[in-house]
């Protein structure tokens, strides 16, 4: 009989047992990580993410308005209009815009400038600009999902 | 009376076969063979029967037939694990009752948590104790691994059950997390938007590296947990089904097998008794036949227990265990209920999606974190829970001394490490922290610094990184990788006590420092 050192080849029976073995393993991780697909949401619910602000004359230049449901301010500053998102980059809360201007989260402590920029605290970036555009009807319209650059304004 | 009369008529009165009388006979002693059907043995009062008690009952069958005397002692256990599946079993008990009214609905959670709490009979007090043993429980599952630690029961054969447990901890976490969720009360909203983000904080570090375009981990992650960007009512219907059932169900699943391990790994950890140098050989039959599982114990070849070396000092484990586990049962309980009867359960407003609480705190147990995460959201709410999970996870495998099972500490000289290095701990991390509170951190220093640069040197790595050092340096001078598993496991649970309480009391609106709650600004 072989020893342990020296096994026998592997019997043909055995082969077929360990690859109906690995196969039904290989199968199973397979169909686990296709499960997974399911509730990696393909469509968002928030995918209409385009909310209308009203008539773009509403924001005056030099102004800056608070539309809290929005969670955004809209500036009307030299260059034009831009929409500045109040989530807070670090974990989601909303910042507050101080009397000083500046922005404070409640939630760690962050503090933005008046345009946004990072002063203190754990955010790791500038609050958000958010897109701004014209409706066909002539009203200003905010994507809320569609980040831009902070230097975009739009000229009204 | 032997097994064996019980199958038999009683002979006393013995009444014509057949007929009436027989069937009248039959049915008078119908609660007597139901009795003897269930319970196959004679009252359990020899060391075979106690045996044949547990043995042979399906529910009592988590016991050995036989349990060291050292296994029953207080101080082996203090009974931290039992406590920790009493209260999950409590759990779930009143989690169905809270079920049947509970709506997972945005519209309706809130008013339903609401009408469990002033319509639905008792359902206040059960809400309380599902509150209140849920944090109990997340509560004793810490001090259960710490005993576990302590007690160097991790060792061999036990590594993988460590594994196991280590499951369980992270499962009554994720149980306690998505729980939170449910009430849909500003609590709830904002403690579950910011751990969501912390799900998303992978991009902190992918920004960074400017790779988020293509790999972005953190987004998946959050889409995963919320199916949306928002806490909305996908994310509550996740949590839901998470909570009540996946959670819950894989509990089960792995604390059966958290129980068998134990057995299977020859009972519970217990200071070795000199061991003769070559064990008298064992053979099945030598073995009392009292039961079929010592039998079929003795041929099962490797670590499992050392059958027949230790006998002499064991008991049965009826009936002085199973009174153990039920006066552990009944304290847990009245525990829970008095607190349950005495405290209610917070519920705040309405969850509010554009005013956040301020200040808002995770639950007790999150809030070390969320200190840590006020530095960085990824090292504190990702990248230090990992390396800290994985780290626990490897201590049975990196400390591999084989001595002193079931001795705390190690005896004395680890006791010696684990008061210096809670004092050293409470130390660096006070220290640490009025550092931060008084002078800031980098980006107060330098607003222009690369986030990378903080992500990497933060309050909270540098005190991983010096807990780190210090237990090298423990095992360098002590030459003993025990000790500097005990420097390094203390430096942790006592920097997380403080951590905890720090932001429980000192931090208020806005994340700022406070002496004391009473002094928050009021609005
Ligand atoms: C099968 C087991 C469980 C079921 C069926 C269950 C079910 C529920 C239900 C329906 C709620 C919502 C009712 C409410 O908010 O008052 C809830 C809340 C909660 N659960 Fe559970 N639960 C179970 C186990 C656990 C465990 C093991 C933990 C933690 C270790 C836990 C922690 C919580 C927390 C913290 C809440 C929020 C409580 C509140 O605000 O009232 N649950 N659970
Ligand atoms: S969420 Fe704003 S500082 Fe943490």
């Amino acid at each position: 009989m072989p020893g342990r050192l020296e096994p026998e080849p592997i019997p043909r029976r055995d082969f077929l047992g360990l690859a109906a073995v690995w196969s039904a393993v290989a199968a199973f991780f397979a169909a686990a990580i296709g499960s997974l697909r399911l509730p990696m949401p393909a469509v968002f619910p928030e995918s209409n993410s385009k909310v209308k602000l009203g008539p773009p004359d509403a924001f005056r230049p030099g102004t800056q308005t608070h539309l809290p449901e929005q969670k955004l301010w809209v500036v009307h500053d030299e260059g034009g209009l831009y929409a500045l998102s109040t989530v807070c980059t670090h974990l989601g809360c909303i910042a507050g815009k101080e009397k000083s201007g500046e922005f404070r989260c409640p939630c760690h402590g962050s503090v933005f400038s008046k345009e946004g920029k990072v002063l203190g605290g754990p955010a790791p970036k500038a609050l958000g600009r958010l897109a701004l555009s014209l409706a066909p009807d002539g009203q200003l319209v905010c994507d809320t999902m569609t980040a831009v650059d902070p230097a975009t304004r739009l000229k009204v | 009376m032997t097994p064996l009369d019980t199958q038999s008529a009683p002979a006393s009165e013995a009444p014509r076969p057949g007929g009436m009388s027989t069937f009248l006979a039959n049915l008078l002693d119908v609660p007597r063979s139901l009795y003897d059907s269930i319970v196959r043995h004679g009252p359990p009062t020899s060391d075979r029967t106690k045996s044949q008690t547990v043995v042979s009952n399906f529910f009592l069958h988590v016991l050995p037939a036989h349990i060291h005397v050292d296994s029953l002692k207080f101080w082996a256990t203090c009974g931290l694990g039992i406590v920790t599946g009493v209260l999950f079993g409590l759990l779930c008990v009143t989690g169905i009752l809270l079920m049947v009214y509970y709506k997972p609905s945005v519209a309706e959670a809130y008013d339903s948590v609401k009408d469990i709490v002033f319509v639905v009979p008792t359902g206040r007090f059960m809400r309380n104790i599902h509150r209140w043993a849920a944090h109990a429980m997340v509560a004793f599952v810490i001090l259960h691994m710490a005993r576990v630690f302590y007690t160097s029961a991790y060792k061999a054969p036990r590594q993988f059950n460590w594994l196991i447990g280590m499951v369980l901890f992270v499962l009554t976490l994720g149980m306690s997390f998505t729980g939170y969720l449910l009430p849909w009360d500003q609590l709830a909203y904002w403690a579950i938007t910011i751990g969501a983000n912390i799900a998303q904080s992978p991009r902190e570090l992918t920004d960074a590296l400017g790779v988020t375009s293509w790999l972005d981990v953190g987004g998946m992650q959050k889409e995963l947990l919320l199916g949306a960007h928002y806490v909305g009512q996908e994310a509550l219907i996740r949590f839901y089904v998470l909570h009540v059932m996946v959670l819950p169900l894989a509990t089960c699943i792995v604390l059966g097998a958290h129980m068998w391990r134990v057995r299977k790994d020859g009972g519970l950890a217990r200071p070795e008794k000199p061991v003769p140098a070559v064990p008298p050989p064992v053979s099945v039959k030598e073995l009392p036949a009292s039961t079929r599982s010592w039998g079929l114990m003795a041929v099962v070849k490797g670590q499992s227990p050392h059958v027949g070396a230790e006998m002499e000092d064991t008991v049965p484990a009826y009936p002085g265990a199973l009174y153990a586990i039920a006066a552990l049962s009944m304290l847990t309980v009245a525990a829970s209920l008095v607190l349950g009867y005495l405290f209610d359960a917070p519920l705040k407003e309405l969850a509010a999606p554009t005013v956040p609480e301020n200040p808002a705190k995770a639950p007790w147990y999150f809030l070390g974190l969320q200190e840590l995460v006020s530095y960085s959201a990824f090292m504190g709410g990702v990248g230090i829970p990992g390396i800290v999970v994985l780290g626990l996870g490897l201590i049975p495998y990196l400390d591999r001394e084989r001595e002193d099972a079931g001795v705390w500490f190690s005896g004395r000289r680890g006791r010696t490490v684990a008061v210096a290095s809670a004092l050293f701990a409470v130390a660096w991390t006070v220290l640490q922290l009025w550092f931060t509170v008084r002078f800031g951190w980098l980006r107060n220093w330098y607003p222009e610094i690369p986030q990378l640069a903080i992500t990497i040197l933060n309050p909270g790595t540098v005190i991983v990184a010096v807990f780190a050092l210090w237990s090298i340096a423990t095992v360098q001078l002590t030459r003993s990788t025990r000790l500097g598993a005990i420097a390094l496991f203390t430096c942790f649970l006592v920097s997380f006590a403080i951590l905890t309480y720090f932001a429980t009391v000192h931090r208020g609106p806005n994340w700022d420092f406070y002496w004391w709650p009473s002094m928050w600004p009021r609005h």
